[in-house]
Order: structure tokens, then C-alpha cells, then sequence
């Protein structure tokens, strides 16, 4: 094969008539490709009276304006917010059912009626919230948007500060139970020259970060605000680590090489060669027919956010099933399983994600990093050539494994290449323990 | 018909119908009031949805009859409705602008008539029938003189019958329209498996070639031994396989969305083809995540479509604006647009209709050459415009080609007049 292909009647006229070849290289078509409320009032008319109470009370979170300063920051939401959200579970419109017997038409309905009931009736989001509020938490303004990061620094003054940047549909909660053992590792079975100075930022547009307003803020600006932060903290020699969009902004880090940036770790490589091999390797087979397994049949969510970010916020906004179904799906599709994501991750860890993008109401703005990278051209299996020391973990689950040579091809620096056994996509949230583990071994050889 | 509010059998507790419609109403934290309005409650629970009576192979009349308690269950969710943030552009590049759809949902709360569409509707013959196993709604009008052509028009997403009631007058009454008694068609315009008032497939296989075939089932049971067919977008998938299966009694299809894709090109292509590649191209590049999406997670996509109703009205909204003729401003109507998206929204057809993706997008809406008469009309703002030579090197009897001035995707809803004289002017001829 030398080319991959998207299965569109339309991508395959293109294909098959060789004109005008809009998309012609590997990189841009791989480009293209990717782009791929409180009680009612009682009347007689008990619904509508009910409705119109309800506008008058938004449940909204409002987040504090963020200065120049780090600001302590602590996630209280709402009670009206909760109640809201459970009003909204128990009066769920279903569609009818899928019909096929698997997960290939999205969630089956089935599945998607345990997963509501679960977060409506068993469900605790103020223990979530007591949870990430024993991190130190802050707000700082960078570049005019407002950025939430968790900050934790090792009682170990020789710490190497770490910056990990999670993707979609993650959060900060996929690092929460790594942030232990990075950052005090004597207290996990660690050693204390393993030791991190942990920074964990929300995402602008996610959590508790501010929302753009304005375009332009793909994974180059993020990762020039990333450096603004670690400069800002007094960080003048660290590291950086990320999967998903998290690894987008850690390969653009890569590129720029900011100040005190000194090596980075991925959980997802962006080394797809700029021309396919003619007559690849089993592995380089494998990754080719993965990522087009991607392109053809699971980028729909990742078009539809590239492409209209607004639109897809509509139903995503004032549907709560709506909104967990639509990131609980990619929990499926992406984790290390064996059919349901409830073998690689706890409902509550699921819904602690999906929370935080309920109540934040950021699914647009979160859909938003997919439009911002494709009219950026920086949504491509290919990060470039890279220059900085580079280490990296290969989970067999990810949506695509590429293979080491292709590493070495594009990252003259690679330091550490690990294929572990266990885990998928969501690295940290999946397998903690493996996780802190890689980071550990990988940047030993960095510190000193 | 499926409850809209079932419930995993997983909690029993919380499964009872009156306890999520207390819930629903926002009352479930006062017991008092639980007691006083148990009554309306109750009737309610029985009324917020559409039910379809069982079809059976008698053409059975159908009238849309709207329940109090859906209209209801809309208000409230509009009123309840979260919005999200506003876009970062100055114009619908990522989608419907949140004060265009803001005041689209404000228009359907408190101005829109709820019961327009039924009484639309209701103006014209409706029936349901079986066909393979699955009820079938379609508007039946036919006209009074004997020779009219009778002829299968078929909708497409995000589309439905309703894109046919300004034409069903002018096509089956010519005389009192500006035609000729020769010119009047009988018209039979079905909603499509898992779209409207037809019942939702339960199992896979309903794809173009399937339709195609219950639709010859359905003018041979309506007595029609010799007919033509009309489409656009998906109505020009069914209508292409009608001809390719060669259907009993068809013997001539127009098509405003001709399905020549992948392009017929032969040697060096001309600046003209040059242009309809370009607009192919950049509908696979930006504008058809909609359809990847359907065509590949129709569930997932469903879940949000079928639990609010600004999110199924944004969803359908964003294609009847972008895909209308820009010429056209102000183009369609609230009303008219609303109409449209009542029918997804009351029937929760958004993942049923989404299907039709996942089982025929990247199979049978292909290119098909065909060998009975077909005639093209090519509307200026259809976001596709191929040329003729394509047509020709297609379709082996193209017996009429012509582009209009004005008009878009949605043709018969946008320019009835001109899509009514384009049928007049290709398809009369066939009786």
C-alpha cells in the first residue's frame, strides 16, 4: 500500500483520478486525513412551570479572572450545578437501540443506560472533588487566557520539575494518581534521586483553564504558554511529557526547545515517515494498517470536532448522556480491554473525567484544539524532525505503535525507547504504575 | 415503540416511569406535589411520544396527530437548555454561530406554532404500509387527470417530506399552477426507513439497494405499472439504485444530485472538471464530518441527538443553512426550517436516521452508470456541481441536463417554482 486512504466516496475519487492533487504528499494528506437549576414552582401546568424556573436559575461555575500572579485555586461546584445534572440524567431521551450485537455503531445502548444510571444514583462528585482539591491547585494568566494547573513539588530539593500535558477526552485526572510517586517517591517504593517537581495544566478551552476566545491557540501557542508557565514557577532546568494533543504540545515543546527545556517523554510518537516504506516490516505494517484502521473508521469524532467545534457543542452541551457517551466511547475503543472499559478503568475514574467536562461545559471549547491543529496543519501523524533529546514509551493499546526506526529516523536524540506490555492510549490513567515507572527510568540519564 | 425513558434493568429502583417523569418534570424533591399532579403525570407519561400503530400490508391512513404531552416535553427542554460557549470566528467556520442558534431556539419556544407541521402535513393523503418487514409513511396525491405521470420522490438527510409540500400542488394540479394537463404527475413521497413517520430498522441491511427495492414494492402496491422516479442527496442514491436494479414500471429518473462520484474522467481533465474535483476535494477535506461521523458512530452521535433538542436542531440546522444557495439570503424560513426539524426531533429519528451512513455511505452511494432515461437539473449552489460530460459518460440515455439560476442542496424546499417547471420540462414526457 502506498497510500493511506480515507473510504469517502469523495477521498476516493481524489484518489483514483490523481488530479488535482490538493493532498498529494504523505504529510498533507495524512493532514487532511486526520482533520481529520433548585425546586419548581407548583402549578397546575407542572412541566412548563418547572422549565421556565429553571432558565431563571443557570447552573453555572464561574471561574475567578486569573492575573499574572499564581492564584491557589480549589474546584467547588455548585449545588444547583449537581442538582442540575441530575435532573437532566433522570429525564435522558434514549435513541433506539444500535443494530449490531458490538461497539461498531458507538456505544451500545445498553452499556450507555448503565453508565448513566451509575453516574445519576451511585456516582460522588464532591469525593472527587475532595480528591483534587488535596492537590495544590492554581490559576495564572498566560498569553490572556487563564491556565489551571495542579502544582506539586517533591520534598526532594534535587527534583527534576516535569511538565505532563494531558490530550482528549482527557484531564488533569489522568495524572492524579501518578503525581504521588513522581513527586515523593520514597513514600512509593521509589528512589529519592527518581524525584519530580510535578506541573499538571489544564488545557486552554478544558477544566478549569480559560476558554479562548479568539483563534490561534494550537499546540505551538500552547506550548509557548507551557514555557511561560515553567519560567513563571522558577523552573529553569525541566522536562516535558504528554499523549494525545498532550503529546502534540510535547513535540511542538520539542521543536522550539524553550529555555531550561531539556528532554521530553511521549506515550504517543508522531514519526510516521514523510513516504511509506515500499515493502515495510510486519511492525511498520502494522502501524500503517492501525493508523488507517484510525482514518477510516475511528476519526469521525476528530473531523467533526476539526472541522465544526460549534456545531457538535450544541448537543454535547445540554445533553449530559450526550456528553459521557461521547467521550465514554473513546474509553472503549482506546484502553487496553477486553471488550468494556471497565477492565482497564473504574466507572468512578471514567466519570471523574467526564464530570470535569460536564461541569466546566467545555465541550466545545475542548473540540476546539481539533480545529485550531487542522487549519494549523499540526494534526498529522508526523511531528518532524526534532533535535531535542527524546524519549519515549510505546503502550501496545495506543491507537497506533509506530516502530523505532521510524523514532530514530526523525528524533537524532533518542535517549529511551521502551515497548511496555501493559496499557493504552490514556498511558497514566491506565496503568500508573507503569507509567511512573517509564518516567523514572527515562530521565535518569537527564538528571545531574 | 420503545418508552423514551427505559432504563437498564441494572436499577430497579429507579426504573419506574412515573418516578423519572416526576424527575423530569423537576418535582421529584416535593412529595406533595407528587400526589397533586399524579393525575396529569400519568397521562403524560402515555403522550410524550409519537406512536406509530403497527403496519401491515393494507396501505393504512395516517395522520399526524402531535401529543400534548411532546410538546410539552420540547418546551421544557428548550427552556432548560445549556448552551456552550460562544465560537472564536466571525462566520459559521466552526459550525452554527451560538446567537444564530440561540435565536433559532428562542423562535421555536416561543413564536414557532407547534402544531404547524401536523396541520401541513395533514393537508395532504398520508399512509403507512409494510414493506419488507417495516412500516412505510408516504404522502399520496394524486392528480385528477388520468394521464398524469406517477412518480416516487425521495428525500435525503437532513430532509424528509417536508421538502415536498410546496411542489405536491403544483405537480399533481398543473392547471391551477401555472401548467398543463399534461404535465400533472401523481406523487408518491415516502420518508425513508428510520427517518419520520417509517419505522426505525431494529436489524442491518437497510441500505440504498434495499430501500430502492421496497420503493417498486410500494408503487406496484398503489397500483402504478409504469412511473418515474426523483431525487436529491440520499433520494438520488435511492432513485440511482431504483434504475440500476432496473425496478419494475420505472422508466425514467431525474436526479438533482446526480451521483457521479468518483468522476468519469477520461485524459487531461478540462478547467471546468478541474472545478467540480475542487469542490469534491474540499468536501472530503472540510465539510463532511457530519457524514463520517453518521457513517461510523451513529450511536454515539444519537445519544446527544435524541436528549436535546437544540443539539438535533444545531445538527440539522448548520446543513440547511450551508448547503442552501447563498443567493438566496434570507433563503428558508424559520417556520419552514423548523417544520424539518420537527420531524427528526419528535419522531428521535437522529441515530436512526444516522444509520443510513453507516450502511451505505461508502458502498452503494458510489458512481453507478445507468441505462434508462435519466434527466440531471444541477442547482448553482449545490456544493457539487459536475459537469455534463461527466452525465454522458454515465449515464448512457441522458435525456435532459440543465442548470438553473438559483438554488441549492435542498431544491424542491428552496425553488419549488423552478424545481416544479425542471420536472415539467424532463419528466412529463414519460407517460
Amino acid at each position: 500500500m502506498d497510500k493511506l486512504s480515507c473510504d469517502s466516496p469523495l477521498n476516493a475519487a481524489e484518489k483514483r483520478t490523481e488530479v488535482p492533487p490538493t493532498h498529494n504528499s504523505r504529510r498533507e494528506f495524512l493532514r487532511a486525513a486526520a482533520a481529520s437549576s433548585g425546586l419548581a414552582i407548583l402549578s397546575g401546568e407542572c412541566v412548563s412551570e418547572a422549565a421556565r424556573a429553571s432558565t431563571d436559575k443557570v447552573a453555572e461555575l464561574v471561574l475567578p479572572p486569573a492575573t499574572k500572579a499564581v492564584t491557589p485555586f480549589k474546584v467547588r461546584v455548585p449545588e444547583a450545578a449537581l442538582d442540575d445534572l441530575k435532573r437532566r440524567l433522570a429525564m435522558t431521551r434514549w435513541p433506539n437501540k444500535e443494530t449490531v450485537g458490538d461497539w461498531s455503531q458507538g456505544v451500545p445502548l445498553q452499556k450507555a443506560q448503565m453508565l448513566v444510571a451509575y453516574w445519576r444514583d451511585k456516582y460522588d462528585w464532591r469525593r472527587f472533588e475532595a480528591r483534587i482539591n488535596a492537590f495544590p491547585q492554581y490559576r495564572t494568566q498566560i498569553d490572556g487566557v487563564g491556565i489551571h494547573f495542579i502544582h506539586v513539588r517533591s520534598p526532594q530539593q534535587n527534583a527534576m520539575p516535569i511538565i505532563l500535558t494531558h490530550g482528549w477526552p482527557g484531564s488533569v485526572v489522568e495524572f492524579m494518581e501518578v503525581i504521588g510517586p513522581l513527586s515523593d517517591p520514597t513514600r512509593y517504593g521509589g528512589s529519592a534521586e527518581d524525584a519530580f517537581h510535578v506541573v499538571v495544566p489544564s488545557l486552554p478551552g478544558f477544566a478549569f483553564s480559560d476558554k479562548p476566545v479568539e483563534t490561534g491557540w494550537e499546540v505551538n501557542r500552547i506550548a509557548r504558554a507551557w514555557a511561560t508557565l515553567m519560567a513563571r514557577l522558577g523552573y529553569e532546568r525541566w522536562v516535558a511529557q504528554g499523549g494525545d494533543w498532550g503529546a502534540g504540545v510535547t513535540h511542538a515543546l520539542a521543536h522550539q526547545r524553550p529555555r531550561g527545556l531539556i528532554a521530553a517523554h511521549v506515550n504517543w510518537q508522531f514519526v510516521f515517515p514523510e513516504k511509506l516504506p515500499a515493502n515495510p516490516t510486519p511492525v511498520e505494517r502494522k502501524a500503517i494498517d492501525r493508523a488507517t484502521l484510525f482514518l477510516n473508521d475511528q476519526s469521525g469524532y476528530f473531523r467533526e470536532q476539526g472541522t465544526r467545534p460549534q456545531t457538535i457543542g450544541y448537543p454535547l452541551a445540554d445533553s449530559a448522556a450526550g456528553q459521557a457517551l461521547w467521550i465514554y466511547e473513546k474509553f472503549q475503543s482506546w484502553t487496553d480491554n477486553h471488550g468494556n472499559p471497565e477492565d482497564e478503568l473504574s466507572v468512578d475514574a471514567m466519570l471523574d473525567d467526564i464530570s470535569l467536562y460536564w461541569f466546566t461545559d467545555t465541550a466545545a471549547s475542548s473540540a476546539r484544539i481539533y480545529w485550531e491543529n487542522t487549519r494549523a496543519g499540526m494534526a498529522g501523524f508526523s511531528g518532524g524532525r526534532i533535535e531535542l533529546p527524546m524519549a519515549a514509551s510505546v503502550f501496545p493499546h495506543e491507537i497506533f505503535c509506530p516502530p523505532k526506526a521510524w523514532a530514530e529516523a526523525l528524533w537524532p536524540n533518542l535517549f529511551y525507547w521502551n515497548e511496555v506490555d501493559k496499557g493504552g492510549h490514556f498511558a497514566a490513567f491506565e496503568q500508573p504504575k507503569i507509567f511512573t515507572e517509564e518516567l523514572r527510568k527515562a530521565f535518569r540519564s537527564r538528571r545531574g | 415503540m420503545t418508552l423514551p425513558l427505559s432504563t437498564p434493568p441494572a436499577a430497579p429502583e429507579t426504573i419506574s416511569r412515573r418516578g423519572v417523569l416526576l424527575a423530569a418534570a423537576g418535582l421529584g424533591a416535593v412529595g406533595m406535589a407528587a400526589a397533586a399532579c399524579s393525575e396529569q403525570e400519568s397521562a403524560a407519561s402515555k403522550s410524550t411520544q409519537i406512536v406509530l400503530l403497527p403496519a401491515t400490508d393494507a396501505v393504512a391512513d395516517f395522520k399526524l396527530s402531535i401529543p400534548a404531552g411532546a410538546i410539552d416535553d420540547l418546551k421544557t427542554r428548550l427552556a432548560m437548555t445549556r448552551w456552550p460557549d460562544k465560537e472564536t470566528v466571525g462566520d459559521w467556520s466552526e459550525g452554527v454561530p451560538l446567537e444564530k442558534m440561540k435565536a433559532l431556539a428562542d423562535y421555536w419556544r416561543s413564536t414557532y406554532d407547534m402544531h404547524r407541521l401536523e396541520e401541513r402535513l395533514n393537508g395532504f393523503p398520508q399512509f403507512r404500509t409494510q414493506i419488507d418487514g417495516l412500516g412505510i409513511h408516504f404522502l399520496h396525491v394524486k392528480a385528477k387527470h388520468p394521464s398524469a405521470v406517477p412518480m416516487i420522490m425521495t428525500h435525503g438527510w437532513p430532509g424528509s417530506v417536508v421538502e415536498f409540500l410546496k411542489v405536491l400542488r403544483p405537480l399533481t394540479d398543473p392547471t391551477a399552477h401555472g401548467g398543463k394537463a399534461d404535465e400533472a404527475f401523481h406523487v408518491v413521497a415516502p420518508s425513508l426507513p428510520g427517518f419520520g413517520f417509517s419505522d426505525k430498522p431494529a436489524e442491518r441491511g437497510w441500505g440504498l439497494p434495499r430501500i430502492a427495492t421496497a420503493w417498486a414494492v410500494l408503487m406496484k402496491r398503489l397500483g402504478y405499472g409504469s412511473y418515474v422516479a426523483q431525487g436529491g442527496d440520499w433520494g438520488a442514491g435511492v432513485t440511482t439504485w431504483m434504475a440500476k436494479q432496473h425496478v419494475e414500471g420505472l422508466k425514467a429518473i431525474h436526479l438533482n444530485l446526480p451521483i457521479l462520484f468518483p468522476p468519469p474522467l477520461q485524459g487531461e481533465p478540462t478547467p471546468e472538471e478541474k472545478a467540480a474535483l475542487g469542490q469534491l476535494v474540499a468536501f472530503g477535506d472540510t465539510g463532511n464530518a457530519y457524514a463520517r461521523i453518521q457513517g461510523t458512530r451513529p450511536e454515539t452521535l444519537g445519544f446527544s441527538l435524541a436528549d436535546t433538542p437544540v443539539g438535533q436542531a444545531a445538527w440539522i440546522y448548520e446543513k440547511l443553512v450551508t448547503w442552501a444557495d447563498p443567493k438566496d439570503a434570507p433563503g428558508l424560513s424559520n417556520d419552514e426550517m423548523l417544520d424539518n426539524i420537527m420531524v427528526y426531533w419528535l419522531t428521535n429519528s437522529g441515530a436512526s436516521s444516522a444509520r443510513l451512513y453507516f450502511e451505505s455511505f461508502t458502498t452503494d452511494f458510489s458512481r453507478q452508470e445507468l441505462d434508462i432515461p435519466v434527466a440531471v437539473t444541477v442547482f448553482p449552489g449545490e456544493a457539487y456541481k459536475p459537469p455534463k460530460v461527466w452525465g454522458e459518460r454515465t449515464y448512457s440515455k441522458l435525456v435532459y441536463w440543465n442548470e438553473t439560476g438559483q438554488g441549492g442542496h435542498f431544491a424542491a424546499f428552496e425553488q419549488p417554482d423552478l424545481f416544479v417547471a425542471e420536472l415539467r420540462k424532463s419528466l412529463a414526457r414519460f407517460r
